[in-house]
């Protein structure tokens, strides 16, 4: 079991969390000319690389807000965390 | 410890331990069961004998010593019912096949209902896999405490039974037994099973595999078929392309040894619990996957406590049973539940992945699909629509939900 660190409460343990996948997919910003391979890749494809890896945890059993958190994912180590709309070099 | 070494230690007699040569007609990169089911075939049904599975660690290390060995080919859509299916087939003859006891027992997989939309589903399910061809029937809650005597159907149950699914040749095999036969299987038709050697890049000349380097040395290859599990994505980066899987951890636990006090595979998706009761006597129980990526192998312990939450909830006498021992491998899961097992980007590079909580089962059908892919450069009936390009053509197969378990 992670404790996480919310940038909003604290350290906490993992079962508060809910866990959101890679951070900064960004919405396409005209998805009108995405081609059915640029869909595919926003759809489905997420980053699956094995080591520091900066993905989106929801504090639903606290303050239910998003955050992102950096996890080495090779060994579990929890780097740092930081806000929505915060770059990973703000974690923490 | 060398890799090598464990394996000498541990099985003198069943498989070679030979040197990698320079170069093979086909080399699978994963000696799982799936790996090994794939170069069995090649050089069985394909007559192809020059060639290897090249392993990073060892035989019997990775998700086929860690998964719960359940069996069954109860799958609601059309494409995963005959793929399934016929891997069960398979499962029918294969003990005799590879001439060694796998302890393969069709002691029946009941999944179970507790509550109206269950219910109608599952009935749904049954009437599927019929059309199929697959053995289905609908037992009310009666016929369930019938079939399987400790199950509580009380109905002040917090998640009452209200009936079950019940395919009668679905059941469970020894997973050890299956390394064991099929990598003996593979080293007598001429395979070269190579352990202690991890692939770190994969040769692409002008759109076409022509090798990988490897932690013992360059190999030349004519094909090359990824069949790599949770790490299947660190190889297709390093062939240039993507896969869209995410590696999880699953975790499953067993007690201690008891007398046969269950005698069937009972799975439910609304508890959230899968058990069956190893020939030896440990209780074998598993569930969902930890939400998060991962390559570690392990997970955290409130996953396997909801387990055992689960369990208990069907079958109060388990709450004085001890456990024994709780593990955690890693998984590759696709976005609609299903595999993945097909041609890739690049020539003569295959792939099979994506199996993610549920590739047990379908050790001798995807070996046999993944086979006929690589030696023919086309793919089988089977594997067809399980296709990388289902993602961009749309046509999905959804099991998630409707395979019968949650995944």
């Amino acid at each position: 079991m992670f404790q996480i660190r919310c940038p909003y409460c604290g350290p906490r343990d993992e079962p508060e969390f809910k866990y959101g996948g890679q951070a900064h997919v960004a919405y396409p910003a005209d998805p009108e000319q995405l081609s059915d391979e640029e869909w595919t890749r926003f759809l489905f494809v997420r980053d699956n690389s094995r080591g520091r890896y900066a993905e989106r945890w929801n504090h639903a059993a606290g303050c239910r807000r998003w955050f992102n958190v950096i996890r080495d994912n090779g060994t579990h180590e929890m780097v740092g965390s930081y806000r929505s709309g915060e770059q990973p070099e703000e974690a923490r | 410890m060398d890799p090598n070494e464990h394996a000498l230690h541990n099985a003198p007699f069943l498989w070679r331990n030979p040197e990698p040569k320079a170069s093979y007609d086909a080399v699978i990169v994963g000696g799982g069961l799936h790996g090994l089911s794939t170069a069995y075939y090649l050089a069985k049904n394909h007559g192809l004998t020059n060639i290897a599975v090249v392993e990073r660690g060892w035989i019997g290390n990775g998700n086929a010593v860690r998964n719960t060995t359940i069996i069954r080919s109860n799958y609601l859509w059309d494409e995963s019912a005959a793929m399934y299916e016929h891997a069960l087939q398979l499962w029918e003859g294969w003990g005799e096949e590879l001439d060694y006891d796998i302890l393969f027992s069709q002691r029946g997989v009941l999944n179970l209902a507790h509550n109206l939309h269950d219910e109608r589903e599952s009935i749904r399910r049954v009437n599927a896999n019929r059309l199929n061809g697959v053995d289905a029937e609908w037992l009310d809650a009666d016929a369930v405490k019938e079939f399987c005597p400790i199950v509580d159907i009380s109905p002040e149950a917090r998640y009452p039974v209200m009936g079950a699914t019940l395919q009668r040749r679905g059941g469970i095999a020894r997973h050890d037994a299956v390394i064991f036969a099929l990598g003996r299987a593979c080293d007598a038709l001429g395979v070269d099973i190579i352990q202690g050697c991890e692939v770190t890049d994969i040769d692409v000349v002008n759109g076409r595999v022509t090798g990988l380097q490897t932690s013992r040395g360059p190999i030349a290859a004519g094909k090359v078929g990824l069949v790599a599990a949770g790490r299947t994505s660190l190889l297709t980066a390093m062939a240039g392309f993507a896969v869209p899987i995410q590696s999880h951890p699953l975790q499953a636990l067993v007690s201690e040894v008891y007398e046969q006090v269950l005698n069937c595979v009972v799975m439910s998706n609304a508890v959230h619990v899968y058990v069956s009761q190893a020939h030896k006597g440990e209780l074998v129980m598993g569930a969902g996957i930890d939400a998060f990526n991962s390559y570690a192998q392990r997970g955290g312990l409130h996953v396997i406590e909801e387990q055992m939450s689960a369990g208990m909830q069907l079958f109060p006498q388990f709450s004085r049973a001890r456990v024994l021992r709780t593990w955690g491998g890693i998984v590759d899961v696709c976005p609609d539940a299903s595999p993945i097992v097909g041609l890739t980007p690049v020539e003569n590079l295959y792939v099979n992945c994506g199996w993610g909580t549920g590739g047990f089962k379908a050790t001798p059908g995807s070996g046999w699909v993944m086979a006929h892919t690589i030696a023919t450069g086309e793919p089988h009936a089977l594997n067809r629509p399980f296709s990388l390009e289902r993602f961009e053509t749309g046509e999905l197969i959804d099991e998630h939900g409707a395979a019968a378990v949650a995944h």
